[in-house]
């Protein structure tokens, strides 16, 4: 068990090299620099600005540099927010961006898992298509779409909650974000339930769990719901990560301080050293997650062996 | 008044009825036998019985049992009789029981959800009924998921569930079917034992279980109940035709067979072939241990044992399908070597093989024509188109299907045709070896019988030489020259089968003989012969390998490996060979 967490965390250096070189090579691909203003600057103080910040050298050496310096764990300093380093604007912004996430994806588990099951079970019913239909729904329409909707319904129309994130300070202001987040992941968890719950329930040990009187609650509660789980958990990383890009357009739409919000200005910046942390940071992330993942389908299902 | 009391049920699908106006009655501590072949509906009845029929089905007349009406009962109602009232075995207990629970926590809700014992006593009650099933150590087993158990140990389990809850009828539903014979033989002595006054209501396709284990029985034909009488009587005289058809399919481990003496020149030999397996982590485990065979052409020679004995490992590494460790195998002069792929087209053709379950062994895409022509193309590419057809077309007459099978898919025949779907494919390259890993085993009796005479008949036609895999010695005896007997992996007696079958040489071959169910209600079931399980073959036991279950085991046995050596005629690899008498 050990052995196998250690060979997967070195199995994912490859990964995360090579997200770490197409993401290089991405921002600097992209026209313009950090320090391109509409204010042109005389030629010698661009170079100096150059020099200082490395960017005259190759690069490949560019890229060598960097790594060199995340190998010790520094990310390098920003290159817009002049006094700050990558890692403590991570440190700021990824807090209020985690509880968005999490709270999204809590919300997500809980109805998509109710719903899938609720559906499972009517199989066939007016309830099951109703749930099938709205999911279908959720997953067809884009979160830019969902946000503004939601936006002009509950905000404007029936004022129940914030519009916007500076437009309150209560708790209130985090329920449309974390809905709109969350609508695609209940919409595909709660047909991904579904599906499997349906076929748990065809099998053989349900059967005999029915046979035992056990009553339909018990049956779901105690037999079928522990292995109708097992492809959700498998979907909890695309979910994982389907959150995290989601949240980029949310907090931008919200006007959430979080870290999506932080990358989309450092891309437009061209801020390097930043969009390349925020990469790192949220791929290292993902591989983290899709782990532990992995180790809770070993608690779930005992036959599981890690090798 | 009866216990149960069935009266015109009838359970139909859209318009097809599978149980038709079915009526009849179990007394209280009474045993009946519900016998049919497959689709004759008696699954559908035991599955009625509990209210756990799918909800498609439209189920329809009266299930009386002690006075409650069951048919269209709420599930309320059901839920206090299932386990409570009617408990229930079902066929393969790794299916049966849920493999993400620990098997205390699977007995232990039984007795919670009604109501028979509360706090600490519920433990102790799942425990003490582990007991009583025969699990050793069973306050540890009680954490053990059912991955962790041999199969016998979870139909042991699996019966535990069902009695827990001291039913007044138990239902088993083909309860030893997934079973090795042995362990078929101790589950079916356990439920004799321990179901003390419960009425048993006994599914099953063998008249050998019957005859030992119900007093009455009843006898279902697509959906319709055929006969009905006291188990003895009909076995005596049958009411219907159909019951006569059933009893003259069984195979008799009792009756000798008269095939001639197979004569023909020696077509494949085989020395000391080992197979060995990549286990977890880093052992190996030895599947098949330096086997040695012969065969002719012309010549049936099966190889039996348990689950676990190497059958199947022995004839793959021969056939190239998985490698061999050491030995080697000669055919028509010419060592078979290398893997399959690798060898020449001719020993390919020359050596055909068949599987156990038709249905997954042709392809669902493909249509019958394509499936035996397949092989052709390979083999005789040269074959004009309509050429080709004909010799599928006669490759197929050979197994009694005629031209309009030739567009059907796989799921539009029945078990029996996809079987001989599945030999006319390998028939049609006129193989000189064939070799059938458990062909008939998922098949019919009626079916059975008629695919075994098929072979016979290739057999006696072509010369076709066959290595017949069974784990069924009563079909064995029946179409078999000669018999190996493998156990663990090891060739423990090699013999001509009317020796076999009268005087066995090892114990392990007697045992195996004795577990056999014999279709015949005057006889008494013997016991058990054989106590436990395959030991696990990653720590095989020292010296004999079957010494730990043999009951002539002597203190040489426990440390030493006996030799294979000739007894008059037989090959045999044990101590006691020649000081034990084991004749029937």
């Amino acid at each position: 068990m050990l052995r196998y967490t250690l060979l997967r965390v070195l199995g994912a250096i490859p990964t995360l090299l090579l997200v770490i070189v197409l993401a290089f090579l991405m921002v600097h691909a992209a026209p313009g620099g950090p320090f391109d203003d509409e204010r042109v600057l005389p030629a010698d103080v661009e170079a100096n600005i150059a020099r200082a910040y490395h960017l005259d050298e190759s690069l490949p050496k560019q890229l060598l540099r960097y790594l060199g310096g995340l190998v010790q764990g520094d990310l390098g300093p920003s290159y817009r927010y002049r006094d700050y380093t990558v890692s403590e604007l991570i440190g700021a912004a990824f807090p209020l961006s985690l509880k968005l996430g999490a709270m999204a994806m809590a919300l997500a588990i809980v109805v998509g898992v109710s719903a899938g099951t609720v559906a499972a079970l009517q199989q066939g019913t007016y309830l099951d298509r109703t749930v099938m239909a709205f999911s279908m729904t959720g997953i067809s329409i884009p979160v830019f779409v969902v946000a503004p909707v939601l936006v002009l319904f509950f905000a404007v129309k029936l004022q129940w909650l914030p519009a916007g994130w500076s437009s309150s300070t209560g708790a209130s202001r985090m329920v449309l974000p974390v809905i709109t987040l969350a609508l695609p992941q209940i919409a595909y968890i709660a047909r991904l339930t579904r599906a499997s719950m349906i076929d748990v329930l065809g099998r053989d040990f349900v059967r005999t769990a029915r046979a035992q009187g056990l009553g339909t609650l018990t049956v779901v509660r105690l037999h079928a719901l522990k292995p109708a789980m097992l492809p959700v958990l498998s979907y909890m990383g695309p979910a994982i990560a389907a959150i995290l890009t989601g949240s980029v357009v949310v907090e931008e739409i919200f006007g959430i301080p979080g870290l999506g919000q932080f990358f989309i200005r450092a891309a437009l910046n061209r801020d390097y050293t930043l969009v390349l942390g925020i990469v790192v940071f949220y791929a290292a992330l993902i591989v983290l997650l899709n782990l532990i993942v992995d180790v809770l389908y070993g608690a779930i299902d005992p036959r599981v062996r890690y090798r | 008044m009866s216990l149960l009391n069935v009266k015109d049920l009838s359970i139909r699908y859209q318009q097809t009825a599978v149980v038709d106006a079915l009526s009849f009655s179990i007394d209280r501590g009474e045993s009946v036998g519900l016998v049919g072949e497959s689709g004759s509906g008696k699954s559908q009845t035991a599955l009625a019985l509990l209210g756990l029929l799918p909800r498609q089905a439209s189920v329809s007349g009266s299930i009386r049992f002690d006075g409650t009406e069951l048919v269209a009962a709420s599930e309320e109602a059901l839920d206090r009789v299932r386990a409570r009232r009617i408990g229930i075995v079902f066929q393969d207990p790794m299916q049966a029981l849920n493999p993400y629970l620990r098997i205390g926590r699977q007995l232990r809700e039984i007795l919670v959800r009604h109501k028979l014992a509360r706090g600490a006593e519920i433990d102790e009650r799942v425990i003490e009924m582990l007991v009583r099933v025969g699990l050793s150590d069973a306050r540890r087993q009680f954490h053990a998921y059912p991955h962790q158990l041999s199969g016998g140990m979870r139909q042991r389990v699996m019966l535990a569930s069902a009695l827990i809850a001291e039913p007044d009828l138990l239902i088993g539903d083909e309860p030893t079917t997934a079973l090795d014979v042995t362990v078929q033989a101790q589950i079916l002595e356990l439920l004799e034992e321990i179901r003390d006054n419960t009425a048993l209501l006994l599914i099953t396709h063998d008249l050998g279980v019957v005859a030992g284990h119900c007093e009455r029985m009843l006898v279902l034909e697509k959906g319709r109940l055929v006969d009905v009488g006291a188990t003895t009587s009909l076995f005596a005289s049958p009411g219907h035709a159909h019951t006569r058809l059933l009893l003259d399919a069984a195979p008799r481990i009792d009756r000798a067979s008269a095939l001639p003496q197979a004569t023909g020149a020696s077509i494949l030999g085989i020395e000391a072939v080992s197979v060995s397996y990549k286990a977890f982590g880093n052992e190996q485990l030895r599947a098949v241990h330096d086997v040695s065979l012969s065969l002719r052409s012309g010549e049936t020679v099966a190889v039996v044992g348990e689950s676990g004995s190497g059958k199947s490992s022995f004839v793959r590494a021969v056939l190239g399908l998985v490698p061999m460790l050491s030995g080697r195998a000669v055919y028509a002069g010419a060592p078979l070597e290398g893997p399959v792929e690798r060898r020449v087209k001719a020993q390919r053709r020359d050596l055909q093989l068949i599987f156990q379950d038709p249905v997954s062994a042709l392809n669902p895409q493909m249509r019958v024509q394509s499936i035996v022509a397949e092989s052709l193309l390979v083999h005789e590419p040269g074959l004009s188109s309509q050429a080709r057809l004909e010799k599928v077309v006669e490759a197929l007459g050979q197994v009694g299907l005629g031209d309009e099978y030739l567009g059907r898919y796989p799921h539009e025949l029945s078990g029996g045709q996809a079987q001989r779907v599945a030999i006319a494919r390998a028939l049609v390259l006129g193989p000189k070896v064939l070799i059938c890993d458990e062909a008939v085993a998922a098949l019919d009796g009626s079916v059975r019988k008629q695919v075994l005479a098929l072979l016979r008949k290739a057999q006696e036609d072509t010369g076709l030489a066959i290595i017949f895999i069974s784990h069924d010695l009563a079909v064995v005896r029946a179409i078999s020259h000669r018999v190996a007997v493998l156990y663990m992996g090891r060739l423990v007696e090699l013999s001509d089968n009317a020796p076999l079958f009268s005087r066995p040489r090892h114990p392990y071959t007697r045992a195996l003989i004795d577990a056999v169910p014999v279709p015949n209600p005057v006889v008494a079931p013997k016991k058990a012969p054989l106590r436990g399980e395959v030991p696990s073959l990653l720590d095989p036991p020292s010296g004999c390998v079957f010494h730990p279950r043999c009951s002539y085991v002597k203190e040489i046995c426990k440390s030493m490996l006996p030799a294979t050596r000739d007894l008059q005629g037989a090959r045999v690899a044990c101590h006691c060979a020649d000081e034990i008498d084991l004749s029937l």
